[in-house]
């Protein structure tokens, strides 16, 4: 099993014209993903390696199941493309842009809602279920991504894209591997959250344990601390915090849009005392986190 | 991006909330005219992006045109933490009988905005919050549904305001909540929103944050503000070797090399991407390395966009080596990382043997790059050497090989 998509999953890439969703679409279908068409308006009749583009989203969905959407598309067209996506009855629709404002963020995941579509990111990379698909640039090329993610049992959720492929890198070397790893997205408001996710990997038997990457600001590992308080998970999970150098500096802003420090409850220090609370295990480094894991499953 | 007040006030009077009648003084003699024509006490406030003026000596009162004169001239000669006036704001004093709290804010956990409404104004709201729950209204609201003025009605009547009150705040609440959506604030907040002897109401402070992500969708206005593209409006002003960051990135729009922020340390960072960038710059912290800057590379950048900014980095004072370094990379190119950096380095004059003290940065063309580094001299780690362990050699090497 595994999370979200498995290799029976189809999507499309929405701004499939584009050149980082050019590249997307080589390095997906390269991996064995199963992406059945495009979008660019004005586009259509082109192909992208093999990829068919459409004008409209509709126009592949009046032919052929779609599981799911990548919007890869400028901050200025994002809100319409996952507006267009949801509104053709996708319910996955992995939101790739970064610099979407936040109110247009809301008004997506507000339809999303509407809709009982679900959303990951914005500001992300998208997911992955090693050795089945990915859905979005997470990994980079095929190759990159089959020597960084291997097939196990550990479900990652990071809130950074790069971050995601290092975590996984680590946890592959150390033969542990990845059932099914999510770029969350670094935006102040995000589709999916970790508390959000976690149901999913505890109904999914093959992942054993949880790998988290957070950063300072906004309330999502609150949230994920939370959750683990009120609800007993069969999960552990181990979490890397970045950016604790942050805390002595308030107002600035570092990495994602979604690290900016405003409150006391947002910095990294409330926050590893609040995870540490809930359970959860916060690692001094990223190359600690697999001997982490394997003290927590032998327990 | 935060607003000066007297920019915050401009446009909550375009959305036709009331204001007292004011000026915009940038030197002690336009404060002396703005204080004649409003006529009466007045209140004098130093336009700083700071919090705690009052306490600081930015706010004052004056009784006559004089007075103002010489109050705006030691309001404008004052920094209040660490910032200079840009002006003084100049507002008819008016007589208070009430102070109430109205903010709008996203709440990231219901993935909506929130109203917020307090009878108890003037102080921090989260403090009221905390100590008189019962005093703070709130209550989210759609972006997909147009809102309208009962949703506002609904949150002031919720804490027991009725008769006058309650038809004068509500359609202040709606043009908060409009002014908001239209703006694409992160934060709008009127403390105090004042109810004045006669009834009326007035918004007597403000606070008002645009989207980092929205100014270009509001250019005009941010122009007709007077708001510049270089503003970055954080917790301090940009240094110049932050806007020469800023303008290294913006050579060509390939990738991100840029986003610098400086420390005072000596070892320079060339460092990426964006969880990665705040992950190593702990690292490097952790093992006794003092970071000379923050920056982010990702997204592929172009040999020209690193060869800069790796120039600008080695020409900052103090700087005496650079690392760098990065987590596993998809789409930037290792190769094209080490050219840029290896051609900033000689022509900045220098060995790239003797200035790189680490380069850890694997992935996609990750043979070219060490190969690349390997005819310079230059200690290459690839993703068998974790970021922790690269961050050490970096902080070690710095003392000489």
């Amino acid at each position: 099993m595994s999370v979200l998509i498995d290799g029976s999953t189809t999507f499309i890439i929405q701004g499939i014209t584009g050149r980082e969703a050019v590249n997307m679409t080589r390095e997906c279908k390269d991996y064995g993903a199963k992406v059945v068409g495009g979008v660019t308006p004005g586009r259509k009749g082109r192909d992208v390696y093999g990829v068919p583009v459409y004008d409209t989203v509709r126009q592949i969905t009046d032919q052929m199941r779609v599981d799911g959407a990548v919007v890869s598309v400028p901050p200025g067209f994002a809100k319409d493309a996952a507006l267009e996506a949801i509104d053709a009855g996708i319910k996955l629709v992995v939101i790739v842009t970064e610099r979407i404002p936040r109110g247009e963020v809301a008004e997506i995941l507000e339809f999303a809602k509407l809709r009982g579509s679900r959303v990951i990111g914005p500001n992300c990379l998208g997911l992955i279920s090693p050795g089945k698909s990915k859905m979005g640039g997470i990994g980079g090329t095929a190759e990159g991504t089959r020597k960084a993610f291997v097939a196990g049992s550990i479900g990652v959720m990071s809130r950074s894209g790069g971050m995601t492929t290092e975590i996984c890198n680590t946890l592959s070397a150390a033969g542990l591997g990845i059932s099914t790893a999510v770029s969350i997205g670094g935006d102040p408001i995000i589709g999916s959250t970790y508390a959000e996710l976690m149901p999913l990997f505890e109904a999914d038997s093959q992942t054993k344990a949880i790998v988290v990457y957070s950063e300072p600001g906004g309330p999502y590992e609150a949230q994920l601390a939370a959750y683990l308080t009120h609800r007993k998970s069969r999960l552990p999970v181990v979490a890397f915090m970045a950016g604790r150098f942050m805390d002595e500096m308030p107002g600035m802003r570092f990495g994602h849009a979604g690290t900016i420090v405003e409150g006391r409850a947002d910095t990294s220090t409330e926050k590893i005392r609040l995870m540490q609370q809930a359970g959860i295990t916060v690692a001094e480094s990223i190359e600690s986190i697999p001997s982490l894991i394997q003290e927590r499953l032998s327990r | 991006m935060r607003f000066y007040e007297h920019e915050a006030k401009t446009l909550l009077g375009r959305q036709g909330l009331p204001l007292p009648k004011s000026g915009n003084a940038k030197t002690p003699e336009e404060a002396e005219q703005i204080a004649g024509q409003i006529a009466g006490t007045v209140v004098l406030k130093s336009q700083v992006l700071s919090g705690g003026r009052m306490k600081a000596g930015g706010i004052r009162f004056a009784g006559s045109p004089q007075e103002a004169r010489r109050e705006a001239g030691a309001i404008l000669a004052l920094a209040i933490n660490g910032q200079r006036p840009r002006s003084v704001l100049v507002e008819a004093k008016a007589p208070v009988r009430k102070e109430f709290y109205a903010g709008v804010i996203y709440d990231a956990l219901a993935k909506r905005p929130v109203l917020i409404f307090s009878d108890m104004g003037g102080i921090d709201i989260e403090q009221v919050a905390e100590q008189h729950p019962e005093h703070v209204a709130r209550a989210h609201f759609s972006v997909l549904e147009p809102f309208s003025d009962y949703q506002a009605k609904n949150v002031v009547a919720s804490l027991g305001i009725t008769g006058n009150q309650l038809s004068r705040l509500t359609p202040i609440l709606t043009r908060l909540v409009r002014l908001f959506l239209q703006y694409n604030l992160t934060l709008a907040e009127i403390n105090p929103l004042c109810e004045l002897e006669d009834g009326n109401f007035l918004c007597l402070d403000c606070h008002l944050d645009m989207e980092e992500e929205a100014r270009d969708r509001h250019t005009r206005l941010l122009q007709e503000l007077g708001v510049g593209r270089e503003e970055t409006r954080q917790a301090r002003p940009p240094t110049p070797f932050e806007i020469r960051g800023a303008q290294v990135d913006a050579l060509d729009n390939k990738g991100v090399a840029g986003h610098v922020i400086e420390f005072d340390g000596d070892l320079g960072l060339i460092i990426g991407a964006g969880g990665g960038s705040l992950t190593l710059l702990d690292a490097v912290r952790k093992h006794g390395g003092r970071p000379a800057n923050y920056c982010e590379i990702g997204g592929n950048p172009s040999v020209r966009k690193a060869c800069e900014l790796t120039k600008l980095i080695l020409s900052k004072p103090g700087v005496e080596k650079i690392a760098v370094m990065m987590n596993v990379v998809s789409n930037t190119r290792v190769d094209i990382m080490a050219r840029g950096v290896i051609k900033g380095v000689i022509e900045a004059g220098y060995q790239p043997k003797d200035k790189i003290t680490f380069f850890r940065i694997p992935g996609s063309w990750e043979d070219e790059g060490a190969r690349i580094l390997r005819k310079y001299g230059v200690e290459y780690g690839d993703r068998s050497v974790s970021m922790d362990e690269a961050a050490r050699r970096a902080v070690v090497n710095m003392r000489g090989r």
